[in-house]
Formats: structure tokens, sequence, C-alpha cells
């Protein structure tokens, strides 16, 4: 603690000499801050709003791993959406397998992102000791471990589903249970793609909440559009993963739209401007025109890769969008007053 | 109010707060002191801001007492006025706040808080469990006012969420918080809430009646906040102090959400089914 203090004592001595130094240089000093009305020191920033333009609102500090889990998550959840829907309409076996192959893998990888990204990791388990509806965070980590066991359930069983039959358990008792596993898969795994945005949605991020409506929908559909682009580009040219594909972009493509034109009222900067403008832009065209185009002309895997990066840019214009939002005291009081 | 006889609000369950009133306040800073001492709450930079006389920044995982050196284009009631030395005649008034956590009635830290690590205590407080904490983070982006954060390396306790604790431990053995304690103007009122809702009322009153027209209290009742139970007077709106003008808590989206969520788990089960039926 003495070792801090003595740090900051020399800190803050560095900082009177440079100040000093300016002062005598230039006949004043243009730092942020210093602006004593009617003092010595005219004031410079008239416009600046709220406290000295300081954040109303503390910044998420997530990192990188959370823009990551977002995608993962929501690929892995819709995945287990397309595993029961191609199982029901009787797809090929080796699909179904690679559908619940890549909900299980997503499921593997999700908390290793979670708990990577914890102040303090060793605590994860902390996690499972209460359920709260009222806490998006509380519900998404139990959906998690509810989808894991699911996925990871249907997955062995899908695999060793010619074993059990060999060894003399009744096929119609195999399926049965493979379709009550894989169905949990999907029911949770809708769950897990969408929850994520209820999660962003209900802080108090102005640019989050203003857009709560629209991010369970746009983190779900985005989840979908992943699966089937990623299950297309692991080989399997099916046309009901092209007809999703296709669906998928021209809602994102219209999302995107919505996004461009329409009034966000205080939040229009954190959507519009800097890194997480230019982000949602990118993963605006990535995951809406550019796929619908190359999709209407038949080249599925540009659609599917473009679509892939326009998922994971666009969780991260997200995360990125609500870093600024926060930081914004002008945004966080406009939302408030209502201009 | 800082008195030595012990009080029973823990045993009772009375409702307690904080009134906070910058009219009064001096800037000494003994409350940042008392309470960095009495919580043994780590250093974490003492860098002149620029900002008047503010060093201390903003409320954070190391600093749960905030004095706010807030300089206005106007003169201000009581607070100390400067002559303008600028060859103008401009106003000048100099506002000191010591701004600390809400203790919200509604607490979105609280509600977002997935480990159960955040609780509310017996006189009303919201308190966090660091032993509990593995610093997820929900709770920094729950909170309308900016005042929890997660405490940054190299600090002892790093990786968790901290904020104030109201003192809770002094509370149990019936003593005043060491912020109010220190305060040598009673600018940091504590006690029951209702009694310092009357006493506040009655600060504006006589504030308004001696010509201070800006006078008044910062208690964000008509919000889904529902009410702080560290309230304040101020000379202004409360943007100026940095204080949301209309906070809500962040729960009152769930709904909306979680309708938004559903449907769209309906609509893209029925996208996939259809897409396999068809194709």
């Amino acid at each position: 603690m003495s070792s801090h203090l003595l740090n900051t004592f020399r800190a803050t001595e560095d900082r009177l000499e440079s100040l000093r130094e300016e002062a005598r240089r230039t006949g004043r000093v243009a730092e942020t801050g210093v602006p004593i009305v009617g003092g010595p020191i005219p004031r410079e920033a008239a416009s600046v709003s709220g406290y000295y333009g300081q954040p109303i609102l503390k910044p998420p500090v997530w990192t990188w791993q959370i823009g990551l889990y977002l995608f993962v998550g929501g690929t892995a959840g819709m995945s287990g959406v397309i595993a029961l829907t191609s199982l029901l309409s009787g797809q090929s076996l080796d699909f179904v397998r690679a559908a619940l192959g890549v909900a299980f893998a997503g499921a593997l990888i999700s908390p290793a992102l979670l708990i990577w990204d914890l102040g303090r990791p060793t605590r994860f388990l902390n996690m499972l000791r209460v359920f709260k509806w009222r806490s998006a965070m509380s519900v998404g980590v139990w959906t998690l471990l509810l989808f894991g066991l699911f996925a990871g359930s249907s997955f062995v069983l899908v695999e060793a589903a010619e074993l059990l039959v060999q060894s003399g358990v009744p096929p119609m008792a195999v399926r049965g249970m493979a379709l009550a596993l894989v169905a949990g898969t999907a029911l949770s795994g809708v769950v897990l793609a969408t929850y994520t945005g209820v999660l962003l949605g209900a802080t108090a991020v102005p640019v989050w909440s203003a857009h709560h409506k629209l991010l369970p929908f746009h983190f779900g559909i985005v989840g979908l559009g992943s699966a089937a682009a990623l299950l297309e580009l692991l080989g399997f040219r099916i046309e009901a993963l092209n007809a999703i594909g296709l669906t998928v972009a021209a809602a994102e493509a219209g999302v995107g739209l919505w996004l461009e034109i329409a009034r966000q009222g205080a939040t229009a900067r954190a959507i519009h401007d800097g890194t997480p403008g230019l982000l949602m832009r990118i993963a605006g065209l990535l995951t809406g025109p550019v796929p619908l185009i190359a999709r209407i002309f038949g080249w599925v895997p540009v659609a599917a890769v473009c679509f892939l990066i326009g998922a994971v840019t666009s969780r991260y214009g997200w995360v990125f969008a609500g870093r600024f939002s926060a930081n914004d005291p002008e945004e966080t009081i406009a939302t408030q007053r209502g201009n | 109010m800082t008195t030595n006889v012990r009080h029973k609000y823990v045993a009772e369950g009375t409702k307690v707060g904080f009134f906070t009133d910058p009219t009064v306040c001096i800037g000494c800073k003994a409350c940042e002191v008392a309470c960095k001492e009495w919580n043994q709450v780590p250093a974490d930079g003492l860098v002149w801001t620029g900002n008047s006389y503010d060093n201390s920044g903003s409320l954070g995982g190391a600093t749960w007492r905030h004095v706010k050196f807030q300089e206005l284009d106007r003169r201000v009631g009581p607070a100390v006025e400067g002559p303008a030395t600028d060859g103008t005649t401009n106003p000048f008034g100099w506002l000191f706040l010591s701004d600390v956590c809400k203790h919200c009635e509604h607490a979105g830290c609280l509600e977002a808080c997935p480990t159960g690590a955040i609780f509310r205590t017996e006189v009303s407080s919201v308190y966090v469990q660091d032993d509990i904490c593995n610093g997820c983070g929900y709770c920094i982006v729950g909170c309308p006012f900016g005042v929890i954060d997660r405490r940054p390396l190299p600090l002892p306790g790093a990786g968790g969420a901290f904020k104030c604790t109201f003192c809770y431990d002094r509370q149990i053995d019936g003593l005043t918080p060491a912020c109010a304690k220190a305060c040598p103007t009673e600018s940091i009122q504590f006690g029951p809430l209702d009694e310092l809702h009357a006493r506040a009322e009655k600060r504006v009153a006589d504030l308004q009646a001696r010509g201070v027209a800006d006078a008044r209290i910062y208690n964000p009742m008509d919000t889904s906040v529902g009410g702080i139970h560290a309230f304040f007077l101020l000379l202004g709106p409360p943007e100026e102090f940095g204080l949301p003008p209309r906070p809500e808590v962040p729960t009152v989206y769930l709904r909306g959400a979680w309708l938004s969520a559903a449907m769209t788990s309906v609509l893209t089960l029925a996208t996939a089914c259809l897409a396999f039926a068809l194709m």
C-alpha cells in the first residue's frame, strides 16, 4: 500500500511540473478540466455537459471473450433447432450428428469463454448458488447448463445409437429417447440464442436498453443463420439450409436498413459513429445484402463465410456500442430527458 | 447525529439513509478518508483530474465516497462565491457534493447479480458479499448511477465488484457510518429515512425562503427506481452534478425483451421446420 502511495505522489508531482511548464510556455492550460469559471483560466469547454463531461454510467468491463461467446452461444443454440427439425424431417443421420456436434462443441466452448472473462474465474461455480428469474445472467447460466446436458447426451446417444440397437435395445426406444433429448437441445437452444439479447437489453446502458426488443430477435436470427452457414461449410449443401440462409439474410437486410435509417433518438451516436458504427455497418452488409445476393446467384460458400464473419462482427459491434454509449454522458442525459 | 449513543436500527429493521447536503459541505474530504480507512479500501491513485479540486475522479471499486467539486457559472445560494478575476463580472459558484452509492429502493445491481452475492440488509441498504462475488460484471451495467465497479489489478481484492457497504459492519454494532461520523459540518446526515425526508424538506423550504430558488431534493421516487436511500439536496438540475435525471431500474426492460425472445424462439423453430419440411 505504501508503495502505491509513493507512486501516486510521484505521478502527481510530475503532473504539476508538466502543468507548470505548459502554463509558462503557452500562457494557459488547455487540458481537459481546468474550466474554472471566472477564474484565472477561462472556461474553454462551455459545451461540456454534466460533471466535467464525465460518464454518468460505468461502461461494461467485459473483454473480448464476451463478444465471441455471444456468437458461439447463438450458433450452438440454433444448431440444436436445426438438429431437431432435421431429425423430424428424416434427414441423414450424418447431418443430425453434425448439427448436434456443433451444438455440443458450442456448449463446451461457451462456458470456457464465460469463465475466462470472470474477474475471479475460480469462483465460477458460485453462478449455481441461486436461480434468479429477474437476472438475465442467472437465467442464461442455467440455460447454458441445461443446453450442455441436452446437447452432450443427445450427441452421445446418436453416436452410440447403432451400438445400442445391435446390443438388443429396441430401435423404437432409441429413437424415442433421441427425439426427447434433441427436443430438449432445441428448446434450451432457442433460449440460449435469444437470452443474450435480453441480457444486454435489461441494463442501464442507453443503446442496449433502447433496443431491448430488437436485440433478442437480432441475436436469435443471426444465430440461426450462423448455424446454417457453419453446417454448409462443413459440407452439407442441403436445400433447407440454403432456404434458412436466404430467409435470415433477408431479415437481416431489413434489420440493417432499419438500424441505418430509423431514428435511434439519443442513442444514434453509439449506433452510427466511431468504431461501433463501423463494425455495425460492416456486420449489416455481411449478414444482410451480401449473403442474400450470393445465395440468389448460388454462391453458397461465399454467402456462408460472409455471414459468419458478419455475425461475429455484429456481436462485437453491439458490445462496443454499449461501451461507447455508457461513456457518453450526453446520451445518458438526453435519453432520460426524452430528447 | 454523530453522537456516541448506539442505535438499534439493524435489530429493529428500520430503513435508514444518508441525506447529503452540498450547501454546507466544505469539500474537506474527511468522508473519503474515513471511508477508505474504516473499510480498508486500497489506494487507487490520487490523480489530479484538473476538474476543479477533484482528485478522486469518480465512484468505483476503490472509491466509495467521492467529493465532487462543481464550478458553476452562476451564484449558488449560500455556497462559495468567487469574484470574477478575468476582468468580467461573470458570477461564479462553487459547490461540493459528496457522492455515494444510492442504495436504491429497487436496486439494479442487486437484481442483476447472478450469484446472490448482493443482498438487501435489515436496514434496507444494498450489500455486496466479497467472499461470494465472482466478478461477472453484470451489476456494473445494471446500476443506473454508475456506482459499482470491478476493482482493477493490482489492487487487493481485484476482480470483484465493490461499492459502499453503508458501513453495515458498523451499523450492526449500532454505530453511524464512517463518512457521516467524520463529516464536520453534518453535510452527510445519517438516520431513519422518514426522519431524513422530513429534515430535507425543511431544509429546501428554508433555502427557498432565503431566496435560493434552485434548491431541490434529488430522490427519483417517480421512476422505476422507486426512490434512493442515499439522497441529496441539489442547487440546479441533477445532470450538472453527474446524476441521471430520470434513472430506471433495468428490470423494467425484462418483460419486453423476454417477449421478443419468446416470439423469436417460435419464429426460428417455425422457419427451420418449414425449411426442412418443404425443401
